[in-house]
């Protein structure tokens, strides 16, 4: 039967619940910054993370970034020829690259590649309560679990992303010029005209660090409160992947009408 | 894992970061041509600009010689005031002539500082006295068309 007040009190306590969740995610920010200490004094934690998230994320990022920017150069093409205007291709390529797809598509690689292996990873230590074996001898597990891995990952994003674009720009001038013929010339020196180190590169990476900080925090968040069973820690992986890509999406917005805006 | 391996493979991948950020800065960026260290203000008013944009280029005999850094309208005069940053390096006289170009025909356009003979040469801060407008397209199709028809009405 229809019960409008039931309704309502359904909507109230799924609000109560996301600001609930939101002020949780918030706090354990703050303590994964208070505990940070650890991660820097005893580098090879962080180090062995880096290696994890980012060393080992090299490959689809490097073969991602050089297939988009594959397409790019045929689309690009495709479309500027109408235009007469090919020696355009670099311009396109490295602006796409630089400013939105080098940041965005990587971080949102970076979240399915290695955001899911440590909620995985934090969720699982949760469900066998090594967290909790931890707290008992009296070790943080903040400090010796989360933020190493948080801060690994904050490292690694901004150097995948930019890794992201450079390969994507070398697969658009393997397209453009190798492949097609536009002029070899015309294509590096449009670019370097076209694309201002400062407002569109420095951009990307102000971005992309930006994106390195929410995936990591939304990942250690959900495998740090994940329900403790096989089910739950499956469902935290989803969760991760989920609302990274639309926080992601959403930062990206945010970031880029503040970044771009007036843009001459 | 073992801590030397470790170590060579972070190291290796912070170097190839590193490498991809100066390949974007300097092969794809311009911050290999943009040290201008230290630049000086000039001001060159315009009747119309066309298409002029912020950050376009200001050019002498074809050389990229500073960026515009500016540009407004002057309520008081009805004309554009264009603020540009001049590579410190160069200095330009007094008599300098400052137009608006476009780089092909449909390409971007730009300042052009035509050089004067003058013994004075511009401060910082100066406003260059001669400058000629951006060419607009369509005057010029208009003025084509006007001066065809007169053409063709002096022949009957």
């Amino acid at each position: 039967m229809f019960n409008p007040v039931a309704l309502i009190r359904k909507l109230g306590h799924a609000t109560v619940d996301r600001i609930w969740r939101l002020g949780f995610a918030a706090r354990f920010f703050i303590a994964i910054l208070q505990h940070s200490g650890t991660s820097f004094r005893r580098l090879p934690l962080t180090l062995r993370e880096i290696y994890f998230s980012g060393v080992l994320s090299l490959l689809i990022i490097l073969v991602s970034g050089l297939f988009v920017g594959l397409v790019l150069g045929l689309q690009g093409f495709e479309t500027l020829q109408r235009y007469g205007s090919t020696e355009a291709l670099g311009v396109l390529v490295a602006l796409s690259l630089t400013r939105e797809l080098g940041p965005v598509v990587a971080a949102l690689l970076f979240a399915s590649r290695a955001g899911s292996s440590v909620t995985a990873e934090i969720g699982l230590m949760k469900a066998t309560e090594q967290l909790k074996a931890m707290d008992m001898m009296a070790v943080n597990p903040i400090a010796r679990v989360v933020a190493p891995r948080f801060w690994g990952g904050v490292v690694a994003m901004p150097l995948l992303a930019a890794m992201f674009s450079a390969m994507g720009v070398l697969g658009g001038w393997l397209i453009g010029v190798v492949f097609i013929g536009v002029d070899d010339g015309a294509f590096w020196s449009q670019m370097q005209a076209g694309v201002d180190w400062r407002y569109d590169v420095w951009n990307g990476v102000i971005k992309s660090f930006v994106f390195g900080i929410a995936v990591s925090l939304i990942a250690v968040f959900e495998g740090y409160d994940s329900v403790p069973t096989a089910e739950g820690v499956s469902r935290a992986i989803t969760r991760t992947v989920v609302t990274s890509a639309l926080t992601i999406l959403a930062l990206d917005f945010v970031l880029t009408s503040f970044m771009f805006r007036g843009a001459s | 894992m073992n801590r030397t391996v470790l170590d060579l493979w972070v190291g290796f991948f912070v170097a190839l970061g590193i490498a991809a950020l100066l390949f974007l800065a300097l092969k794809v960026g311009n911050l290999s041509s943009a040290h201008m260290s230290e630049t000086y203000v000039l001001q060159a008013k315009f009747d119309n600009i066309g298409g002029l944009k912020v950050r376009g280029p200001v050019k002498s005999a074809g050389v990229v010689v500073g960026r515009i850094a500016d540009i407004k309208f002057d309520p008081a005069s009805y004309e554009a005031v264009v603020t540009l940053n001049v590579d410190g390096r160069y200095q330009f006289p007094k008599d300098t002539f400052a137009s608006i170009y476009t780089a092909g025909l449909l390409g971007e356009q730009y300042v052009g500082l035509d050089v004067g003979g003058d013994e004075k040469m511009l401060q910082a801060g100066d406003t260059i006295a001669k400058t000629q407008s951006a060419v607009v397209l369509e005057k010029m199709i208009s003025q084509f068309l006007f001066s065809k028809a007169a053409d063709g009405q002096d022949k009957k």
